[in-house]
């Protein structure tokens, strides 16, 4: 499998293949309900949670809206602390920036936090191009590149492995990437986390250069925030003489005091933890301790356009937390590779499609890469209703509609492919607009019931592909009211093409008249 | 026209329907002539209602349940605990940042290494144990934050050796929750916040302590009331 998301089938065909793998759906199912059980009583401790979540998502939003001045003030305050910061467009920018502040060092290797931005924008892939190498040092994420897998979770990448695979993985190829597994090395989970401890603390004593994201950055002082468990983000962070931070636009959060909400949230939601066991904090450069020479560079790639549409910004609110994911019936059947970029999950369905455009096969398809179940939703900690943002892009998938894309307003053209949907669509229009041609439909599709075939033919196959088509029942519901609250008369007094009778009308008529 | 001006205008661009009146401050009440949502902080400063020793109580707990190992003593008591300790470990040497309370390793049979900023991470890597306090801990969390002040030292000794021995002043150095953690934690210095030892939970979602920080954490809880004596 290569580490790019170039060329991913659309969603329905990837996720087809994913439900097939049997051991995959194992693997996931044992973590997502390992976590979604610990995540709840994590959650059930708080008496405030509902408050601290309409708080972490009001911060959220009143920064958005305020954006260009929390970028400014946040500028201003990590260069006034020995930082400097640059700006990226987009990914290409990013990397180009990035590969330039590497070659700047002299160094070829550099150590890496886990960090989504970094995935996003393919960093790894950029500087192997320029003859750097980049490690990750993350646990999952050394066993994603060790692999020459991709990541399939948010918060736990290597989430479709179980430990026969990863054992298997490190046996195999730790020795071309430095120290080589232990001889005898089992499948036990305190095993391999040694293994890896062994291997990569090589890395971080003579690393000079470190690359990271971050979870939040306070505009008012300038500092930015990691959150992490294992201890190789700290590592990264203070070991090597350069840190590069590559981070989203939309990590801003105005004060100091706000971390208070999200320390709070980000932990008890993502590894169901009262808080992660490092959270380490910086502010530009300290003299003695850390990197000496500290780079931000700030990426929008997609974020300004998704900031552009007010159903969908709220996805902007996100802390990365992946609740979403280990609740979605949908994320926990198809895995995270079927999502075809660094999002997978429900989070993934509308992030994916609104940064990069609903700009081919894969983003019109994540819009529908959902049962609409909601569960998402109020597992989110900073409330992003998910559901309606899913709605709205499939509204802009089949009808198309205004969009900005690279900064610039245009008009979506309708989705190919959605041609029959929005026929049955106006279909179902007018029908509703005429009840006796309803009614005569219904009872012609009763009455065939049993001829009815299980796929579509025609432009509908696409359709009931990934659906089961509905059983029709042997009596429609109006039928079946008429048989047992309506009068036998009655049957003729429903709406016939032509009459002014409505139906809801004459049914209450005859409630009335019983 | 630069990147920088370039996303700065795509942001204003993309924010036309925010009305000019309403400003960025902290969000204000949301009520009249505020078309964005207020911020309420509403949510409770601290859970629920507990005496200071209480408070310290479920420190310990909450450290304990992250398995980070508890001590508890007084002033007389700790130089003869952290000698114990170190020796129970079989450290040989000890990583002592500037400013730590020299009575407190009084006790304890083992080299003294001094951390010093040209001092390097190999360097760091062959030392056994590190002895620290901290600024604050935060019962509701078992967490315990460092900010390099003294007797912490740079954020690296506390992360490179395998053995991390921290001592609390309690009552004082301890608060109920994140909330009244920030206040008494300056942004502008660099700060490591500790949930018990290094852990991973990147396979099949089994906790495993010690990846590549610390693998052992213990924490004395150092009681004022007899340190006055």
């Amino acid at each position: 499998m290569s580490g790019t998301y170039l060329g991913m089938p659309a969603f329905p065909r990837a996720a087809a293949t994913a439900t097939r793998d049997t051991r995959l759906r194992a693997n996931l199912t044992h973590a997502t309900r390992t976590i979604r059980d610990k995540r709840a009583k994590a959650v059930a401790e708080l008496d405030d949670w509902a408050e601290l979540r309409a708080a972490g998502a009001a911060v959220k939003d009143r920064t958005l809206r305020h954006l260009d001045h929390y970028l400014e003030q946040l500028e201003a305050a990590v260069t006034a602390a020995g930082g400097q910061v640059h700006w990226a467009l987009d990914a290409d920018e990013a990397n180009r920036i990035v590969t330039r502040l590497v070659r700047e060092t002299g160094e070829t290797e550099v150590v890496k936090v886990k960090s989504m931005a970094t995935q996003e924008i393919g960093l790894n892939e950029a500087l192997a191009r320029a003859g750097i190498r980049a490690y990750e040092t993350d646990l999952a994420e050394l066993i994603v590149q060790l692999g020459h897998d991709r990541p399939s979770h948010i918060l736990v990448p290597a989430i479709h492995r179980n430990r026969a695979e990863i054992r298997d993985i490190f046996r195999r190829e730790m020795a071309s990437w430095g120290r080589p597994a232990p001889e005898g090395l089992t499948d036990s989970p305190a095993e391999l986390a040694e293994a890896a401890r062994l291997h990569l603390r090589e890395k971080f004593l003579s690393a000079k250069v470190g690359i990271s994201g971050a979870n939040f950055m306070v505009a008012e002082t300038g500092t930015l925030v990691v959150v992490e468990s294992e201890g190789n983000g700290r590592m990264c962070l203070t070991l090597p003489e350069t840190l590069i931070s590559v981070v989203g636009i939309e990590k801003v959060v105005p004060e100091w005091q706000d971390l208070e909400i999200f320390l709070q949230l980000l932990p008890r939601s993502s590894t169901a933890e009262r808080m992660n066991p490092y959270t380490s904090t910086w502010t530009g450069t300290t003299d003695g301790d850390g990197p000496q020479t500290f780079h931000l560079v700030l990426l929008d790639n997609g974020r300004t356009d998704t900031l552009a549409d007010t159903v969908g910004r709220q996805a902007l609110r996100c802390i990365r937390c992946s609740a979403c994911l280990n609740v979605c019936p949908v994320y926990e059947r198809a895995g995270g590779h079927a999502y075809g970029s660094p999002y997978p999950g429900p989070i993934g369905a509308i992030l994916t499609p609104q940064l990069r455009g609903l700009a081919g096969p894969l983003e019109e398809s994540l819009p529908y890469a959902s049962s609409l179940c909601g569960a998402c939703y109020e597992v989110c900690p900073v409330a992003i209703d998910i559901p309606e943002v899913l709605v709205h892009l499939r509204e802009r998938v089949v009808q198309g509609g205004p969009v900005t894309l690279g900064g610039t307003r245009t008009v979506l053209q309708p989705a190919k492919g959605h041609a029959a949907e929005r026929a049955a669509m106006r279909a179902a229009g007018w029908a509703f607009d005429h009840p006796g041609a309803l009614r005569t439909g219904m009872r012609l599709a009763a009455r065939t019931r049993r001829l009815h075939p299980r796929r579509l033919p025609g432009p509908g196959r696409v359709w009931s592909r990934t659906r089961d088509l509905p059983e029709v029942p042997a009596e429609s519901f109006r039928d079946w009211w008429q048989r047992t609250r309506g009068t036998s008369s009655g049957r003729g007094t429903w709406a016939e093409p032509g009459t002014s009778s409505e139906p809801g009308t004459s049914s209450e008529q005859r409630g009335d008249a019983k | 026209m630069s990147s920088r001006d370039l996303v700065l205008a795509r942001v204003r661009q993309a924010l036309a329907d925010v009305p000019g009146g309403e400003g960025p401050g902290d969000g204000g009440t949301g009520g009249q002539g505020s078309a964005g949502p207020p911020v309420v902080r509403d949510y409770h400063r601290v859970h629920g209602s507990r005496t200071q020793a209480q408070t310290v109580d479920l420190l310990a707990e909450n450290l304990a349940d992250y398995r980070a190992i508890v001590h508890r003593t007084d002033a007389e008591g700790l130089p003869g605990l952290i000698g114990r300790l170190l020796a129970e470990r079989g450290a040989r040497s000890v990583l002592v940042p500037p400013g730590l309370d020299a009575s407190w390793t009084t006790g304890a049979d083992v080299t003294l290494v001094e951390d010093r900023v040209s001092s390097t991470a190999r360097e760091l890597d062959r030392v056994d144990s590190v002895l620290t306090g901290c600024a604050v801990a935060v019962a509701e969390t078992g967490t315990l934050i460092l900010d390099a002040g003294p007797g912490q030292g740079r954020r690296r000794i506390t992360l490179v050796p395998d053995h991390h021995l921290c001592v609390v002043r309690v009552p004082d150095q301890v608060v109920g929750s994140v909330p009244e953690a920030l206040p008494r934690v300056a942004p502008d210095r660099p700060l490591t916040w500790i949930s018990g030892p290094s852990a991973t939970s990147d396979i099949e979602l089994d906790r495993v302590e010690g990846v590549h920080g610390p693998r052992t954490l213990e924490v004395i809880l150092l009681s004022a009331a007899q340190r006055a004596d």
